[in-house]
């Protein structure tokens, strides 16, 4: 009967068809929503991806996300280095800052301080030049692949910032001495690397200066045992490079209203695939309804009948999925290619499927009733 | 359980006159009662009939709109629950049948005919024939084999791959007749069949399925209101008002 089951929702193209791209749609907007929310969590830790060579970052109590820094003294990296377990512990310092680029374009920036000996936290990748260079006189390093749009120098011919070029920062004179790689980040304002040194130098006055401490733990000492005398010891916030992420993904999810605005998308992808998918297959059903009643009359069980609309559920929902998750996928690699936030790991396609299957199981569940209510003797009423 | 044995009917039965010589019952129904509803919408569709119908006969049930014919067809047919009296169809009793016994023992034993043909239009006429061996868990190429040779049977062997839209009425008609007689069962249920279609076409529906259906084991009940096809009954039972007024020899038995 599973034959009979598959001739009667192949043949009535029209209806299939409908119900193939209202599973797809869903599937879409399910698996496209969720790739792109995930896309944007991932990219809120972007920086801490970039600058995790160490295992702690240590930072006031009161710090929310990875660009929120408090300032910290600058003995906190003294008293670090003395705990035991610690390999190394070096400076970081991080704030926005004003900027105006060679033309007068002015922008608002991200610099970031590296430790003057080890250049430790720097960007993974260089695009031109080293990170050495960054000992050059007033050098500073740019992101590459981001300088046509933040760092853009509209007049005179227009041009994205170079190597080479000049910047000032804080009224101080820099010199662009290499670019950089990074991982695309959910924050807007460009990032631009400089010594720690020079960098407080460059920085608004305050009485202190100190962003975060980067913390190494010695090889088979114990990173919890660390982390809780380096706590107890300067009475700040010890986190593993994983916890700030989260710290920072949470914090932008809630005060943003991603959280929200991405669930609802999501949820509203699976309540119109059921919608769709509820009526089309209730009104398919329905349109069979004599059908199954003639079926019920030749000895059709309602098990019988249950298995063939599930069956036609199961294939709508395959194809649909199939299809929906296609076109996700292909836009998510345009998405690629245009730097947006998108991240599709198996578990996103697995929730999706997950998903769908649900939304058909409960369409067609839906759609048995008038079949099971159905009594065979519906057949002699003409 | 009831006996197949023929059945001696006593001289003064109101049915004796109607009666085939020494045919083994099929069906077998006394004080039979069907109510619709409940309380002041109650509806007495059946009020106690009794009826014999025998192996080999073609019995019409005949009578007004709402009468019961209907009714009766579908309570004989095991699709509709009596309400009270007994009917013993084929030596069983449905009332003594779990829902699943039942539909599983019709699916194998009783052969459909609507007035409205009811194939499903996007099988083709071989694969509707095949249903109910299908339903019987046939595989599907030997199901649809056989429903093709059911077709050549009914005439429609040419026909086999195309879809019932694209078949005439009668033709559509000759395909649910094949689809009811594929899997030989020993009662055919009709209901209304030539009403959808014209007095030739539906006295050649009749003459095929008296030709093709009828044979000494199984029997056809058959509901119509349709005087043209009256003189294909071998019997016709009258009812009028859920009762059975009398079952009068048809223009088949008196011609045997």
């Amino acid at each position: 009967m599973y034959v009979i089951a598959l001739k009667m929702l192949f043949g009535d193209w029209l209806k299939y068809l409908g119900l193939i791209v209202g599973i797809a749609f869903a599937s879409l907007l399910i698996c496209q929503q969720a790739s792109i929310f995930l896309g944007l969590t991932l990219q809120t830790g972007s920086f801490i991806r970039d600058t995790s060579q160490g295992d702690l970052w240590v930072m006031d109590p009161q710090v929310r996300f990875s660009q929120d820094s408090q300032p910290l003294r600058d003995t906190i990296v003294q008293q670090t280095r003395g705990v035991a377990g610690v390999e190394w512990a070096v400076p970081l310092y991080q704030a926005f800052t004003r900027g105006q680029l060679a033309d007068g374009t002015r922008i608002t920036l991200l610099l970031v301080g590296l430790d003057d000996a080890t250049l430790v936290g720097g960007p993974p990748l260089m695009e031109q030049g080293a990170l050495a260079d960054l000992r050059r006189d007033r050098g500073v390093l740019i992101d590459a692949a981001k300088a046509a749009q933040k760092l853009y120098m509209k007049r005179g011919g227009g041009r994205e910032v170079q190597v080479g070029d000049h910047l000032s920062i804080n009224d101080n004179d820099a010199v662009v001495v290499g670019s950089y790689r990074a991982r695309d980040s959910f924050f807007w304002d460009p990032v631009i690397y400089t010594t720690y040194r020079r960098a407080l130098q460059w920085a608004p006055r305050e009485r202190n200066l100190l962003s975060f401490v980067l913390v190494k733990v010695k090889p088979g000492a114990d990173l919890d045992q660390v982390r809780s005398t380096i706590e107890r010891k300067t009475g700040l916030k010890a986190l593993t490079n994983q916890e700030f992420i989260y710290l920072t993904a949470n914090f932008i999810l809630y005060a943003t209203g991603i959280l929200i605005n991405f669930g609802m998308a999501v949820a509203l992808g699976f309540i119109i695939g059921l919608i769709v998918a509820g009526q089309t297959l209730y009104n398919f059903t329905l349109d069979n309804l004599r059908h199954y009643g003639s079926l019920k009359a030749m000895g059709a069980s309602n098990g019988m009948l249950a298995r063939m609309v599930l069956l036609q559920a199961l294939i709508v929902a395959v194809l649909g999925y199939g299809i929906g998750v296609g076109l996700a996928s292909v836009m998510g690699l345009a998405a690629s290619q245009l730097g947006l936030a998108f991240a599709m790991p198996w578990q996103i396609p697995a929730l999706t499927a997950a998903a769908i299957l649900l939304i058909c199981m409960l369409a067609s569940l839906l759609s048995l009733i008038p079949v099971f209510r159905l009594e065979p003797a519906v057949v002699f009423k003409g | 359980m009831m006996s197949t044995a023929a059945v001696q009917v006593q001289s003064d039965s109101p049915l004796a006159g109607a009666l085939p010589k020494a045919k083994p019952i099929a069906v077998r129904c006394a004080g039979l009662t069907k109510v619709f509803g409940a309380d002041e919408n109650q509806v007495l569709a059946l009020r106690g009939v009794d009826l014999e119908i025998y192996r080999g006969e073609l019995l019409m049930l005949v009578g007004p709109s709402g009468c019961g014919k209907t009714t009766l067809l579908s309570v004989v047919a095991g699709i509709l629950d009596r309400s009270g009296g007994e009917c013993t169809v084929l030596d069983h009793d449905y009332a003594r049948m779990t829902v699943a016994e039942r539909t599983d023992w019709r699916g194998r034993h009783i052969g459909f005919v609507f007035q409205s043909f009811n194939l499903i239009p996007t099988l083709t006429a071989a694969e509707n024939v095949a249903i109910p061996l299908l339903l019987q868990g046939k595989p599907p190429s030997q199901a649809i084999r056989q429903g093709a040779a059911m077709l050549d049977r009914v005439g429609l062997g040419h026909k086999a791959k195309v879809r019932p839209p694209q078949l005439s009425g009668g033709q559509q008609q000759r395909v649910a007749i094949a689809r009811a007689l594929v899997h030989r069962p020993k009662l055919v249920v009709c209901d209304e069949p030539t009403s959808a279609l014209d007095a030739t076409t539906g006295k050649n529906v009749m003459a095929l399925l008296r030709e093709v259906a009828l044979d000494g084991e199984r029997c056809l009940v058959v509901v119509t209101h349709d005087a043209r096809i009256f003189h294909f009954a071998d019997r016709m039972a009258h009812m009028d008002d859920g009762r059975l007024d009398q079952v009068t020899a048809g223009p088949q038995q008196a011609s045997h």
